[in-house]
């Protein structure tokens, strides 16, 4: 499992991070950020999250929302070279991942899609209404 | 300097792009190439080619709305770009290809004269 805050509240935890990697004693599980690569933006209306894991199908992800967390995980199969085959490049990540991502106090977890193209997960999570700033008109 | 960083600079020639991951697995009548290229819609792939050069290109579409403000973002180039050099005995005009999903499969048979053969011993 990888861990890292993305959002300000978490400024000090990546801080700390940044630090122990400087300090020559990175994470047991690695300093790689982890399979899949991740992309997160937010608009005013929901968290969007891009997890890039090509060669899946929709029903070999996991995808979870719970307190304030989103979980996505999932096992990407080794491709099985035929008998007597020699592999002389071997760089696709195989085996389980999972990778979670802390969202902002505003999401609306109920309301969370996800959809699988040309091997990029997205997922969507929206935000509360009350949240989304509203231009007030002056009367 | 990070690994990404490096591998930024050595690809600078062109624009920036990033390296696919491979897997290369031969057997014997030719090489398989398996390629990561998540994001690249089958329109945006290209492979050719040139001389000894077999080129992998790819170009992400990923299609956010447009008010999004990146906050975190890991695969921070559009494009994919590597080069691998086919030894002679791989028959280049030969390449079959199938994309799903963000992976590419690459098929290269070795050229008719170059698949092994048994050679029979005769007893006289």
């Amino acid at each position: 499992m990888h861990y890292r805050g993305i959002f300000p509240r978490d400024l000090f935890s990546e801080l700390e991070r940044l630090q122990r990697e400087f300090d020559g004693s990175p994470s047991i599980r690695g300093a790689a950020p982890g399979y899949p690569a991740m992309n997160v933006g937010t608009t005013p209306k929901s968290v969007e999250v891009y997890a890039f894991a090509p060669g899946m199908t929709p029903e070999e992800f996991d995808v979870q929302v719970e307190n304030g967390v989103l979980t996505i995980s999932g096992e990407r199969k080794n491709i099985v070279p035929p008998e007597g085959a020699t592999i002389h490049i071997g760089e696709h990540f195989s085996g389980r991942f999972r990778r979670v991502v802390s969202l902002p106090d505003d999401i609306e977890p109920n309301s969370t899609t996800a959809s699988y193209r040309d091997g990029v997960l997205h997922v969507c999570v929206a935000r509360r209404e009350a949240a989304q700033s509203r231009r007030i008109s002056v009367q | 300097m990070s690994e990404k960083a490096i591998k930024r600079e050595n690809a600078s020639e062109e624009s920036a792009a990033m390296r696919p991951a491979v897997n290369v697995v031969e057997d014997a009548t030719g090489i398989t190439l398996y390629a990561d290229l998540p994001g690249v819609p089958k329109e945006k792939l290209s492979i050719h080619v040139e001389g000894d050069n077999l080129i992998l290109e790819g170009e992400l579409e990923i299609n956010s709305p447009p008010n999004t403000e990146a906050i975190h973002a890991e695969v921070d180039l559009s494009r994919y770009r590597r080069v691998f050099t086919l030894s002679r005995e791989l028959d280049g005009d030969k390449v079959s290809a199938e994309f799903r999903h963000g992976m590419l499969k690459l098929r290269i048979p070795k050229a008719e004269h170059a698949k092994p053969r048994r050679i029979v011993v005769q007893t006289t």
